[in-house]
């Protein structure tokens, strides 16, 4: 399993429409993570009528089920006895078609504003906006984010010299490179920038590589070549003046030897941060999200928040649990969209109205 | 029953008892020693619970699977007695383990 970095790579080609920075999106409600909890709360709203849009920082869908263990078996869902990270996702996304939800992928929602008329403004760090009558908040243990690797001083040169994805190439254009790690991200950018850089160095902590055989191979060809250099080692120090970065200190077998670098490509995985949350004046507890057990609200009306990322007398970080909370999300999120409908309480097994939202035949 | 001894990069040291069968990670967070983070809740997914195995208990701890090596790359300061402590099993034969907690898990 590789904590790639896609997410941080791609950019915004991979939402589900192509609207960006033009009208904000409008739509009820907007969730942010699409995790196993945000989208059942789909599932929940959507038998009340109520329309989705999701939006996460990952490049797929099923948040930390389908980043960090899709493959490991979950044995807590009620009913199924054994089920992969994957395969929850994949039966959450089935059960959720038929109302049709929007995901937006490799977005962050970095803004969340109250509008003159009630509503909530979201913006994404694509530049995409989102105009609706309730926000729930499934983020989960936050956005997944790259790993800062605990050099002393390294946030002076970050967006200047150190990089943790490459969102426009002609900045390492005839620059003295060092890319760090040893998984596809790490191979993928070597072989990218090696044509365009004054110098290249790959530094790895061991002579063995998780990137597929085929990049390591066209990387050793250029190491063979003297085109590039591979070490095998580990950054111990950055040094430099205003944010530029001039050298980079990497401990090998032989020593310490001390590298005339201008720009830094970490590639350690991806860790959890709270991230833009923290802004939008919502109380918090130790980076958790308050709510109340009626209706999982936050400190802000029509801010909802369910899952790993709130906390509540008792609480358990338990995806059945933020089923639960989702469902009586969906309660109190559909007086706020139909202030004016009475919400007649049905069960699935017995209602013909839901069972035709559900396209029962 | 296997007490595992913790250091911290303090120095400060912290003996912790576990139960066979139990991982090291798991015996850590239950008493709550400090800097095991363990992220992932132990998927061998995030490498948060990186420690180093003090010298002469290498033998008994076995060495990281293909896997766990994989993710120790997501580790920093990784020598050559990192394990990741949510792969390391408690077994009789681990009573008296020591092992060091890194500065930083990143």
């Amino acid at each position: 399993m590789d904590m790639a970095q896609n997410g941080a790579q791609n950019g915004a080609e991979n939402g589900s429409d192509n609207a960006s920075a033009g009208a904000p999106v409008e739509t009820d409600v907007v969730i942010i993570g699409a995790g196993p909890v945000g989208l059942f709360a789909v599932f929940e709203l959507g038998l009340l009528d109520i329309r989705c849009h999701l939006i996460d920082i990952l490049d797929k869908i099923g948040g930390q089920c389908a980043e960090l263990y899709p493959e490991k078996p979950i044995y807590d869902i009620p009913g199924l006895p054994v089920v992969t990270g994957q395969e929850l996702t994949d039966r959450l996304i089935e059960q959720i078609k038929p109302f049709d939800p929007m995901f937006h992928l490799n977005e962050r929602v970095d803004e969340l504003t109250k509008t003159a008329d009630g509503r909530f403004l979201l913006k994404t760090d694509v530049g995409r906006a989102f105009l609706c009558k309730v926000v729930v908040i499934g983020a989960g243990g936050g956005s997944f984010t790259p790993k800062r690797p605990p050099l002393e001083g390294i946030e002076a040169y970050e967006a200047t010299s150190v990089f943790y994805s490459v969102r426009r190439m002609d900045d390492f254009r005839g620059k003295d490179i060092l890319i760090v790690g040893g998984g596809d991200s790490a191979l993928d950018w070597t072989l990218s920038l090696q044509p365009i850089a004054n110098s290249l160095t790959l530094l790895h902590r061991r002579d063995d590589f998780r990137a597929a055989p085929h990049s390591v191979e066209k990387m050793r060809e250029l190491v063979a070549s003297g085109q590039m250099r591979l070490m095998i080692g580990q950054m111990t120090g950055l040094d430099g003046s205003d944010g530029n970065l001039a050298g980079v200190t990497v401990k090998t077998k032989e020593g310490e030897e001390r590298l005339p670098i201008n720009r830094v490509l970490p590639f350690f995985g991806l860790t959890m941060k709270l991230g833009p949350i923290a802004n939008w004046g919502l109380n918090l507890e130790e980076n958790l999200i308050p709510v109340d057990t009626e209706k999982f609200e936050t400190s802000e009306k029509g801010i909802f928040a369910i899952g790993d990322i709130n906390t509540y007398p008792g609480k358990l970080k338990l995806i059945l649990s933020g089923f639960h909370e989702g469902a009586l999300m969906a309660q109190q999120a559909h007086r706020y969209i139909y202030p004016d409908k009475k919400l007649l309480f049905q069960y699935t097994t017995s209602s013909s109205n839901l069972q035709k939202k559900l396209g029962v035949k | 029953m296997a007490k595992i001894t913790f250091i911290q990069p303090d120095g400060t040291r912290q003996i912790v008892n576990a139960t066979v069968g139990q991982t090291v990670m798991e015996a850590a967070k239950l008493s709550d020693v400090p800097g095991i983070e363990a992220e992932c809740g132990g998927a061998c997914a995030c490498a948060t619970c990186h420690v180093y195995v003090a010298d002469g208990w290498r033998e008994k701890t076995g060495s990281p699977s293909e896997m766990e090596e994989d993710m120790l790359d997501f580790a920093f300061d990784v020598r050559e007695e990192s394990r990741l402590s949510c792969q390391i099993k408690v077994t009789d034969e681990l009573d008296g383990l020591i092992v060091q907690v890194p500065a930083k898990q990143f």
